[in-house]
């Protein structure tokens, strides 16, 4: 067995959190970390509550009427509801990448840059190097280099969601938040999305939404299952695959959907 | 009752694959029984068909073996449908050992049916019922993912080593007394061990359904302390 490094401290954490959209519970009561330089995915059927929790990571579901929580999110240890945090703030601490590829209609420098620039960095030869930095990050570097000044929205789908990437990372957030990024995406660009969360991770904190349990499998330190808006159980991930502790968990991970 | 796979298809190969290796298990029983009763009733053509029957356990192996990787390769199993694969993986290499070993105690049965026996045989008859209920029961185990079955399997393995031990220093004694008894003492030893090793073999088996049934691996505890240090 390799040394286990001590356990990491955790970067963000929800201490029975409870979120209602009006009168319908979508969570009930989750207490779950999300350990700092790890990826946690979030597995469980449609409806689980599963992007609900992930998008309450970084108050996206502030922009959803009608929707009340209960319940603490830490990040760094401090209320992300506290009234001294700026939700733009947090957001760009916080930053999320969705599920189907959102580039702005504009070229892929500023695409990247778009961040950057809200964020009211000016020079020239800094925002390039920043978007370069990205670009690299993201994997996609060698790529597009030639073409900055070319529209977004002429690149494949694996190359868009890449870019969705670089423009999350230019902010340099510290938690990745990673909705089904690979859902539409062919093998080999999976396969590039997945490699890139490897490395991502000595960087940045992430937690992955996926319906591929595979994925979860492959890409994950830890798993946490839900089910019906609760969190059934989290454990490393190589436990939930091969022993869970919970009979739910282990239905759900071996296939027999009730 | 556990919940079954929404997808039948995979419920139906690992209902395949269960079944399979129950009938190799029978098979296995069958010849371990054989190839003694070949012995103590000197039926030398029993012999030659546990020989001809090892053929059935080694078809099996493969077969199995076959059906795992395609579970493997198109399935991805998880959690306990992957610790039944790696499990069904391992065993079927136990069970075609014992195959082999009662080929073999069967080969010594027919060298030993055409001399007059050394002694009655009382011990080995007895060791060959220990090793055959051992391996019935760790596959009884293996069926009803019973792991305190298992255990008993593992704990019952100490009658074998001392009934082994005891005929051991009998076939000794035969062989100081008179070194005309040696062929035929060697012989019997060689069966006497080849039964301790199936016994051992259902011990395998054993373990394995203890790592199927609670994911918990309890093989070799003490190399295990060596490596965490």
């Amino acid at each position: 067995m390799p040394l286990q490094s001590p356990s990491p401290r955790n970067k963000m954490e929800a201490r029975e959190l409870t979120l209602r959209y009006g009168s319908k519970v979508a969570i009930r009561t989750i207490s779950l970390a999300i350990p700092e330089h790890q990826v946690t995915a979030l597995i469980g059927p449609s409806g689980c509550g599963k992007s609900t929790f992930l998008r309450s990571l970084n108050r996206m579901n502030d922009l959803i009427p009608g929707t009340h929580h209960t319940g603490t999110i830490l990040l760094d240890g401090t209320s992300i509801h506290d009234r001294a945090l700026d939700v733009v703030d947090l957001r760009r601490r916080v930053g999320m990448v969705f599920q189907k590829s959102n580039p702005f209609p504009k070229s892929i420098f500023e695409n990247v840059a778009y961040g950057l620039r809200v964020g009211g960095l000016k020079d020239k030869a800094a925002l390039s190097a920043r978007v370069e930095k990205s670009l690299r990050g993201a994997a996609l570097w060698d790529e597009v280099k030639d073409r900055l000044d070319e529209s977004a929205l002429g690149l494949s789908g694996g190359q868009q969601q890449r870019l969705c990437i670089a423009r999350a990372m230019a902010v340099e957030p510290e938690v990745l938040l990673m909705d089904e990024p690979a859902s539409a995406l062919d093998p080999i660009a999976t396969a590039k999305i997945e490699e890139l969360i490897h490395e991502l991770k000595s960087t940045y904190t992430i937690a992955i939404v996926t319906h591929n349990m595979q994925q979860a499998a492959r890409v994950s330190d830890r798993t946490a299952f839900f089910y019906m808006g609760e969190l059934v159980e989290c454990g490393p991930t190589e436990q939930i695959f091969t022993n869970p502790r919970e009979k739910r968990t282990e239905d759900y991970v071996t296939g027999k959907f009730g | 009752m556990p919940a079954t796979h929404t997808d039948k298809a995979f419920e139906q190969d690992l209902r395949d694959l269960r079944e399979k290796l129950l009938a190799m298990g029978a098979k296995v029983e069958a010849l371990i029984a054989n190839s003694v009763r070949a012995l103590t009733e000197r039926d030398s053509p029993l012999a030659e068909k546990v020989v001809s029957a090892d053929r059935e356990v080694n078809r099996l192996e493969v077969e199995i073996d076959d059906l795992c990787r395609r579970i493997l390769a198109l399935r991805q199993p998880a959690a306990s449908d992957l610790r039944l694969i790696t499990t069904a993986l391992k065993i079927v290499t136990d069970l075609e050992r014992i195959g082999d070993l009662a080929v073999n105690l069967a080969e010594r049965a027919m060298d030993l049916n055409m001399v007059p026996p050394l002694a009655p045989y009382v011990d080995i008859p007895r060791l060959a019922d220990l090793a055959q209920q051992q391996v019935k029961k760790a596959l009884d185990a293996f069926v009803s993912g019973d792991a305190d079955k298992a255990e008993d399997v593992l704990k019952g393995d100490d009658l074998l080593d001392a009934l082994f031990l005891k005929i051991f220093n009998e076939l000794l004694a035969y062989m100081m007394e008179d070194s005309k008894n040696i062929r035929r003492a060697t012989a019997l030893m060689f069966i006497a061990k080849h039964l301790e090793r199936i016994g051992d073999h259902a011990m395998n088996v054993a373990e394995m359904v203890i790592y199927m049934v609670r994911g918990k691996d309890v093989r070799h505890p003490r190399s295990r302390n060596l490596t965490a240090e």
